[in-house]
């Protein structure tokens, strides 16, 4: 059976996207792709270090890996329209995560600029996939205003504390047209696995990856999570009962 | 509202009566509490919590790694001026005190610049002594807008502006501000701090503040630890931080805890903070405000500073020089206080990775 997921018109081949943000060191980051599968990586904008031949990440990521810069840092939408601009004119490629974040405390994402910052850059042919809380009538709004995916987030991020928007993301893949890709939140791969046989088309992860004992290991096993939740998902799961159904059951002598 | 009625709230508070009703089961509760309250995190800075400093280390590390990463972001102040109009007892800068006084020409701010530059660092503290008269707002601007060329991030470590002012540093291209109240007993201040525009209390405790209002990106507070009770100056500053991040929640707030080093000057600190209290405020920081940055200086020992990457702090300097043109001038001034850390940049870099963690250089972009 064929199961891709195109985004911007490109085909990927996986659907685990990797945060950069918190590793021990960027020397890592090619072990930890190659481990996980993951083909798109994203990478905040403000992190990159351009002149530097040591500590620029990009120097470690792999040429056949999509690079998605970040917004990070972003507070309203202009700053975000702006950090997009640099980063495109800086090299770094078409796509971009919206992340507009006005609250220090909780780092929920500011929907109602995301949307604008979407609508800018989405006309200026850029590939948006925005970060957001996840509600229903923002998601319309961002696929009106032309982004390529949604990306809600399980839980605030760098919680782990796994899928805690469970209800509202399950409505915004009944009821969006776009790939519905849960970031931030998710902190052990059984729960990257939920997401996928919930009918997310991809996750996205870094705490739990990055800040794990063993990245390269943990990487692996957000794959696996990722693979296995998905052919759940395609599999059709069987219903859930609320009593034991035996298969020689008690009532059985009474027939058909 | 301003955080001086904070402050009042709690200025005539019974800290002694406060700890000496502190139970075991309560510090253990506290510390396993998710999040907690002004008097909670003033019960984790008590003695009995003292005893607890084990488990107060264990969740700070779960909490700094979850929310940072196993990451420490470096920078490294640049002085260039050292004319000061005040009359702090406990600083090398005091007018009273008879020292060599420079203030870098523009060019030389760029020879300096280049030099911290070229050793990889791409966030710069731009720090002058309290002297309207000789580092002006327009001396402080044009030095900005030469290290705009070699640096990714500026803050700003300078005498308390308008709220006008900061605006017109953030449009110039600073980022970051820095302000230490010093000490926040306002009595002990009155008493520290002896001539000059700093005996205005209420203006520099207002300082940050104005800072957030002027929009300014990271917003970094603190009070110079041996001055007064720690217990009492440390939970000042992490209310004065949570009333900052509760009000301006689009700006990064940090703290920062300076313990007095000898300087130029015969005062000595009042309170000797030793090791296990100085971690004991880093891990209640930290259980109070997961999310505040917290900056650790070359003032401490190298050995000190190794032993606590990973364990709450978030950042830390590298390749200090407290003397203006300390990098790259001749004719040295003298520093405002003697470093313990004096490790190189490529040093600190090493020592980060060899605890597995990355240093960051770069954790903004000028936009």
């Amino acid at each position: 059976m064929q199961d891709k997921l195109t985004i911007g018109g490109i085909e990927l081949g996986s659907r685990l996207l990797l945060g950069t943000g918190k590793f021990p060191s960027n020397a890592i980051i090619p072990q930890v792709i190659k481990s996980s599968g993951a083909k798109v990586i994203t990478v905040a904008l403000r992190r990159i270090d351009f002149d530097s031949e040591d500590e620029n990440i990009l120097k470690h990521i792999p040429k056949d890996c999509i690079l998605m810069p970040n917004t990070s840092g972003a507070r309203n939408a202009d700053e975000a329209v702006r950090i997009a601009r640099i980063a495109r004119a800086a090299g770094c490629g078409n796509w971009i995560k919206i992340e507009v974040i006005s609250d220090n405390k909780y780092l929920l994402p500011d929907n109602f600029e995301t949307i604008r910052a979407t609508e800018i850059l989405a006309k200026e042919g850029f590939t948006v996939l925005p970060y957001m809380s996840p509600d229903l009538m923002t998601a319309r709004r961002l696929k009106d205003a032309g982004a390529s995916a949604v990306m809600p987030l399980g839980a605030p991020i760098g919680t782990n504390k796994g899928l805690r928007t469970r209800e509202l993301v399950k409505i915004l893949i009944d009821e969006i047209d776009l790939p519905i890709i849960v970031d931030a939140g998710l902190g052990r791969p059984s729960e990257a696995a939920e997401a996928m046989e919930l009918g997310a088309a991809a996750v996205l992860v870094n705490t739990a990856i990055a800040t794990s004992d063993d990245p390269i290991s943990m990487g692996e096993a957000f794959g696996l999570a990722v693979l296995a939740g998905r052919k759940a998902f395609l599999s059709g799961a069987g219903a859930v009962k609320d009593f034991a159904e035996a298969s020689s059951p008690l009532t059985g002598f009474l027939g058909t | 509202m301003s955080f001086y009625e904070k402050y009042l709230e709690y200025r005539d508070f019974d800290f002694e009566e406060f700890a000496s009703n502190l139970t075991d089961d309560y510090i253990i509760k506290v510390i396993n509490k998710e999040r907690i309250n002004e008097l909670e995190f003033l019960s984790l800075l008590s003695p009995k919590a003292g005893k607890y400093i084990e488990f107060m280390a264990q969740k700070s590390r779960k909490l700094t790694l979850q929310h940072f990463g196993r990451v420490i972001f470096l920078y490294t102040p640049i002085y260039v001026a050292n004319y000061c109009v005040n009359q702090c007892v406990y600083c090398g800068f005091n007018i009273s005190n008879n020292i060599v006084r420079k203030k870098l020409t523009i060019e030389e701010v760029e020879q300096e610049a280049k030099i911290i530059s070229d050793t990889g660092l791409k966030h710069i503290l731009l720090l002058t002594g309290e002297s309207r008269l000789h580092s002006s707002l327009d001396y402080i601007k044009e030095c900005v807008t030469v290290l705009k060329k070699y640096f990714s991030s500026i803050s700003i470590e300078v005498y308390p502006l308008e709220m006008d002012e900061y605006k017109e540093l953030v449009e110039a291209g600073v980022d970051g501000f820095t302000m230490y109240q010093e000490v926040y007993n306002e009595d002990v201040y009155g008493q520290l701090h002896l001539k000059g525009p700093k005996k205005n209390y209420r203006y520099r405790i207002d300082a940050p503040e104005r800072a957030c209002v002027a929009g300014m990106r990271s917003v970094n507070i603190g009070a110079l630890l041996g001055l007064d009770d720690w217990e009492r100056e440390a939970f000042f500053t992490g209310i004065h931080a949570q009333y900052l991040q509760n009000k301006y929640q689009d700006a990064e707030i940090s703290v920062s805890i300076p313990r007095m080093r000898p300087c130029n000057g015969a005062f000595q600190p009042k309170v000797n903070v030793n090791d296990k209290n100085f971690v004991q405020i880093i891990f209640a920081f930290r259980l109070f405000m997961p999310r505040v940055g917290i900056t650790l200086s070359t003032r401490e020992r190298p050995e000190f500073r190794d032993n606590l990457v990973g364990l709450g702090v978030t950042k830390m300097s590298a390749g200090s020089s407290t003397e203006v043109g300390g990098h790259a001038i001749d004719s040295k001034s003298e520093g405002q206080f003697d470093i313990s850390d004096t490790r190189n940049v490529e040093q600190i870099k090493e020592l980060i990775y060899s605890k597995g963690f990355q240093p960051v250089f770069k954790d903004w972009q000028q936009i």
